[in-house]
């Protein structure tokens, strides 16, 4: 049940686009369609699910205080590495989205195809580093690191797939042209995030 | 001379990274609540864009094309190390309020994309430069919204009260939206609205 909690809490409570404005480039940049908005989306999904659990694992066992003591021994008991972790989550990042593209690439290139070029974009989406930091600073376990990763990339996905299918529709309407393109695409995430925000305060 | 300028002073309205290259868009945006947020996270940028633009500027030609994605992002973590430590160590209720947003400059797309889009390309002080510019550009539509949701949404500017007691006692209210994150969407959005109408090149034809 807390696992069902934190799923739908990072999901729709505090969506990362919608509600804490992370991984807008791409959100903006890459919802024209529905079809490329589904393969980002699913990617995103994948790369949060595998990189916040490795994070908590290297903040638990390397870089929090004290963590080095059973590898190094006592003398180490107060060595903190937490003001590396920025540097070495984003390599971790890097390193599992080149990893993921690899395996995916080999297993099936059919999946591949599909989202070919936008894995390597998502090494520099907002959402992914989000999601590590935010998992730190809540202080979650291995096992909810994995389900609040799932949940985040979820929540993405969401709502890249929804602003791109409002975006699709849009294109018949009449929008004043100042406003076409991306005045437009601003507006919609806003109303979107009101929307998601009406969400705000259930407890499951 | 005027190259330089141009530098300078495009991003700052005809190529601002925010509302016409769409870079940037992610972290800053739930930190413009009042001015002095916005302008501690400007500064910060300019001083990353700026730095890490130099740097990558003069190693371009010793940084092997296929790592280069990691060979920036290590030379932006380390800047925004650098920043995050100062912050905590200087301003530290603000680094409290900024909190992870702070880090995610790392993934800040301006830097990345100028240091893709220019400092690949061209020589260290042009860089700079082109750093400085648009790290500014980015610093000045933050600042705006901070001011506009710190304005209507406390009714203050900088922390003082500007909007006088009387016509609160008149049933002025402090408008609600202003407070929450979402507004400076609607804003953003709204200065594209204004920006492209004055300049019709920058119309999306599409």
């Amino acid at each position: 049940m807390e696992f069902v909690n934190i799923f739908v809490k990072s999901a729709f409570l505090e969506n990362m686009v919608l509600i804490y404005f992370l991984g807008m480039c791409s959100f903006l940049a890459v919802s024209k369609s529905v079809k490329t908005a589904v393969g980002l989306g699913a990617a995103v999904i994948f790369v949060l699910a595998i990189t916040a659990p490795i994070n908590w694992c290297v903040r638990e066992f390397l870089l929090k205080e004290g963590a080095l003591a059973p590898i190094l021994g006592d003398a180490y008991a107060e060595v903190s590495l937490e003001f590396l972790g920025l540097i070495i989550y984003i390599a971790v990042i890097a390193t599992m989205v080149q990893l993921v593209e690899m395996i995916i690439e080999k297993y099936s290139p059919a999946l591949y195809m599909s989202l070919g070029i936008f894995l390597p974009l998502i090494t520099v989406n907002c959402s992914i580093l989000g999601g590590t930091l935010f998992m730190i600073t809540k202080e979650y376990g291995f096992s909810e690191s994995i389900v609040y990763g799932m949940g985040s990339g979820f929540g993405f996905f969401l709502a890249i797939v929804g602003i791109a299918a409002i975006r699709e529709k849009l294109k018949y309407s009449d929008v004043p042209a100042p406003l076409r393109g991306l005045g437009m695409a601003f507006i919609l995430t806003g109303l979107m995030g009101l929307g998601f925000m009406g969400l705000m305060g259930i407890k499951l | 001379m005027s190259d330089t300028k141009k530098l300078l002073v495009d991003p700052l309205s005809t190529n601002n990274p925010i509302t016409v290259q769409v870079l940037g868009v992610c972290s800053a945006l739930a930190v413009t609540s009042t001015i002095a947020n916005s302008l501690v996270m400007g500064v910060a940028v300019i001083f990353v864009t700026a730095l890490a633009n130099l740097t990558i500027s003069l190693l371009r030609n010793l940084i092997p094309g296929r790592i280069r994605m990691i060979v920036q992002l290590v030379v932006i973590a380390f800047l925004v190390t650098l920043v995050s430590i100062f912050l905590k160590a200087f301003l530290y209720d603000l680094s409290k309020e900024l909190s992870v947003f702070v880090g995610l400059i790392i993934t800040n797309c301006i830097v990345m994309g100028r240091l893709e889009a220019f400092a690949m390309g061209n020589k260290p002080i042009p860089a700079l430069l082109d750093g400085v510019g648009n790290g500014m550009g980015y610093a000045i539509i933050l600042i705006i919204v901070g001011a506009i949701r710190e304005l209507f949404g406390a009714g203050q500017l900088m922390g003082f009260q500007v909007i006088p007691e009387a016509v609160y006692n008149f049933g002025y209210e402090n408008n609600g939206l202003m407070v929450l994150p979402i507004s400076s969407i609607f804003l953003i959005g709204i200065i594209i609205w204004i920006q492209r109408s004055r300049d019709k090149e920058l119309v999306d034809i599409s």
